[in-house]
């Protein structure tokens, strides 16, 4: 009831504030108040969040929240960082202990409506798969009749193994353990076959917990659709814009070859999208309520997002993660990101 | 005046407010009131929110399909079958380890607790040693190490050791053996069976009678024995001895074939029956010190060795003590057995768990699990109940 009056609140103000476009939401205003954005990121998963010995956090999910940072002060140093279990994630992001939720988070309709939270894009297609040992010789998931499997009790991550198996006309035998980390010991120590999880978890997976990651492969079939995005409450639609476009602002630097490197000499350009793009020509981040300079804030500090992905999950990282789905639109993926004009 | 005061002490009218009959009367009506509301509360408010949010409720789901496969069950299952199917399932395999978990663990602590009261140093310093080494290690912390163990030790299936001619395969995947081919005979050879132990029970009471009349003693255990054993065998010689096997056989990724004992079983098995034997030990020690010395001695003048005086003159007299905690002792493996979700196990927690991920009824699912231990729980306290009633000292 109260979300409803708080949005149709936010709904007339907005409107009455069409003309100005400067109206900040309470959320907002609690963040800039604060001059620090608080952000819920995993407990520590390789490449997606993790915080080094010297407490500083990196990762793919940790860039999206370093790349809002950057949008709303200039500065992608202003984040807290608080690391969340599942079970903790929505209470926290509910109860308004952090501002901005990037963990893995997998964006359903349930979760958009009846948590009360928006979803505000999706920096990661992940979906789940299946690894096995080189030995093996498998190359199919299809090959993996009679096999036993690792799993480790999810929302869907059973079911979706018990409908992959019996569409397919295969049996297997389920090893089902409470805590990520004895599944991982059963697999590499040789109990099961086959361990399942989303792609990225084994990506890595592989890269941190086996002890020989050559001897691994991940096989090509993803049996379900689990697109990770950042979230919001609902109630703040200002907030929500900036988290939306603070993404899409990485996505766009990377179509139009923008990077940390260049983005100094791309201030220079001619091309009237980067111009708009970098704020040389003006009016983007009034309209989002930001810096002009934002896109630049973001592109020189935390990277475009083909930089992101090499850095933490790619080519660059331990993970060796293809870009696959998560490749560009114009280069055949799935990320695609509306004009910002 | 004193003295009329003591007799009758004619009720003084005091105002209602008070008089401790009436407030007595009130403040139990309000304490009632209260939890009588509160209850109404939680469960209306409850019923309210799960509508308001339209979560559905009831047991419904129990006849749909539950879609998601275990890797050990005792009866037919398929991701086809329905939840209750898959429940039913959890039942049988923590029932399964708790009955093995209860029989195993109770001999295994008496020979302990027997042990430690041996005039046999070495013997009673390694039942000691045992004792501590077990009770004082969190059971969950045994089994990951038995299951560690179990699955770091032995080799793959394809590499898996065999023995007995290639009949038997021990791998990380399980103990893999040979069993008969289902066959309708089985289901009498189970029949004769139970006659079986009907007649070692009747011939063990009659062999019990002709003692106390006769003082004849005769081998009612090991005969009763022969009668439990004997009977199914004639039965299976008589359909004519049916005797094919299905064996164990490597395909693909797995043995097919025959049967096997999982590691993940294995482990909690183990670790339930080492970690409560250890209490158990205790227990037993606890009860035959509690015997007077006198008794031993006693026995030891009439020439019984010390094997006779143990089985025939202090077990029996200690068992009115060890008999009670032990019912504890019970309960807490067939609720400790619970702790199989940490390494694998499917029981009845594993099987609640995946029902609630699926259809989102806490509340029915949760009631559901507790009701289940209740009345396990419920039915050994009653059975030790009984047997302790049984056993108590009949005073002649």
């Amino acid at each position: 009831m109260l979300n409803k009056f708080l949005a149709a609140g936010i709904a007339v103000a907005t409107l009455a504030s069409v003309a100005t476009a400067a109206y900040a939401g309470k959320e907002l205003d609690a963040i800039k108040a604060r001059g620090q954005l608080i952000c819920g990121v995993n407990t520590g998963v390789a490449g997606f969040a993790a915080a080094d010995s010297q407490g500083k956090w990196t990762g793919l999910d940790v860039d999206v929240c370093r790349a809002v940072a950057a949008a709303i002060f200039g500065d992608a140093e202003k984040v807290k960082y608080v690391p969340l279990t599942a079970q903790q994630r929505f209470t926290a992001l509910q109860s308004g202990e952090v501002d901005l939720l990037v963990r893995t988070t997998t964006y359903t309709l349930t979760r958009d409506t009846a948590l009360g939270f928006d979803f505000t894009g999706v920096n990661y297609y992940d979906g789940q798969g299946f690894m096995v040992n080189k030995k093996l010789g498998v190359k199919s998931a299809k090959e993996l009749n009679g096999a036993t499997v690792c799993v480790q009790p999810g929302t869907t991550t059973e079911l979706n193994l018990a409908d992959y198996f019996r569409a397919n006309k295969m049996t297997f035998k389920p090893v089902v353990i409470e805590k990520v980390e004895e599944v991982r010991a059963a697999f590499f120590a040789g109990r099961c076959d086959v361990f399942t999880t989303d792609a990225s978890g084994l990506y890595a997976t592989r890269a941190a917990n086996s002890p020989k990651p050559e001897d691994y492969i991940i096989l090509p079939e993803i049996i379900s659709k689990e697109p990770l995005g950042p979230v919001v409450r609902h109630g703040d639609n200002q907030f929500a814009d900036i988290v939306r476009w603070a993404f899409y602002a990485m996505l766009e630097a990377e179509e139009y070859g923008i990077t940390s490197k260049n983005v100094d000499e791309m201030m220079k350009s001619d091309n009237p999208t980067i111009k708009r793009i970098l704020g040389v020509t003006p009016g983007m981040g009034k309209a989002l309520g930001v810096d002009e300079k934002w896109v630049y804030n973001i592109i020189k500090q935390v990277g475009n997002y083909g930089e992101s992905f090499d850095r933490n999950v790619g080519a660059g990282s331990p993970l060796k993660i293809t870009r696959g789905q998560n490749e560009l639109w114009t280069k055949g993926g799935l990320q695609y990101a509306p004009p910002i004009r | 005046m004193a003295v009329a005061a003591l007799g009758s002490a004619p009720r003084v009218k005091v105002a209602p407010w008070n008089d401790p009959v009436i407030r007595g009367w009130v403040f139990q009506i309000v304490v009632v009131g209260l939890v009588a509301a509160l209850a109404w509360y939680l469960v209306s408010n409850t019923i309210d929110n799960l509508n308001r949010q339209k979560i559905a409720s009831g047991f419904d789901y129990l006849g749909r399909e539950a879609g998601f496969e275990i890797g050990d069950t005792m009866i037919d299952y398929s991701p086809a079958s329905t939840y209750a199917r898959a429940i039913w399932v959890g039942i049988l395999n923590t029932l399964r380890v708790a009955v093995l978990g209860i029989i195993l663990s109770t001999i295994l602590g008496t020979l302990l607790g027997v042990g430690r009261l041996s005039p046999n140093w070495l013997l009673n310093k390694i039942c000691a040693w045992y004792v501590e080494a077990f009770r004082n290690v969190p059971l969950l912390l045994w089994l990951f190490l038995f299951y560690k163990l179990i699955s770091e030790a032995f080799p793959g299936p394809r590499q898996a050791i065999s023995a007995l001619w290639s009949s038997v395969f021990l791998s990380n995947r399980g103990l893999y053996f040979p069993v008969p081919m289902a066959d309708p005979i089985h289901k009498w050879m189970g029949v004769a069976l139970l006659v079986g132990i009907a007649g070692a029970v009747v011939l063990h009471r009659w062999a019990k009678k002709r003692q106390e009349a006769t003082g004849q003693p005769f081998p009612s255990i090991s005969s009763g024995f022969g009668v439990a054993i004997g009977l199914p065998l004639l039965v299976w010689l008589a359909a004519g001895a049916p005797s094919a096997m299905s064996w164990p056989e490597l395909k693909g990724f797995n043995f097919e074939g025959g049967t096997v004992i999982q590691p993940e079983f294995t482990a909690l098995l183990v670790g339930l029956v080492l970690y409560t034997s250890a209490f158990i030990a205790e227990i037993v020690r606890s009860g035959i010190l509690a015997l007077h010395k006198g008794q031993s001695e006693a026995a030891a003048a009439l020439g019984l060795s010390r094997g006779q005086s143990m089985r025939l003159v202090l077990l029996p007299q200690a068992l009115r003590v060890i008999v009670p905690p032990m019912t504890s002792q019970y309960l807490n493996i067939t609720k400790n057995s619970s702790l199989a979700i940490a390494i694998g196990y499917p029981d009845l927690v594993a099987s609640i768990n995946v029902t609630i991920n699926q259809t989102g009824q806490a509340i029915e699912n949760i009631l559901l699990i507790m009701a289940a231990y209740l009345s396990v729980s419920l039915s050994i306290s009653a059975f030790m109940n009984w047997y302790n009633k049984r056993i108590a000292l009949t005073e002649r």
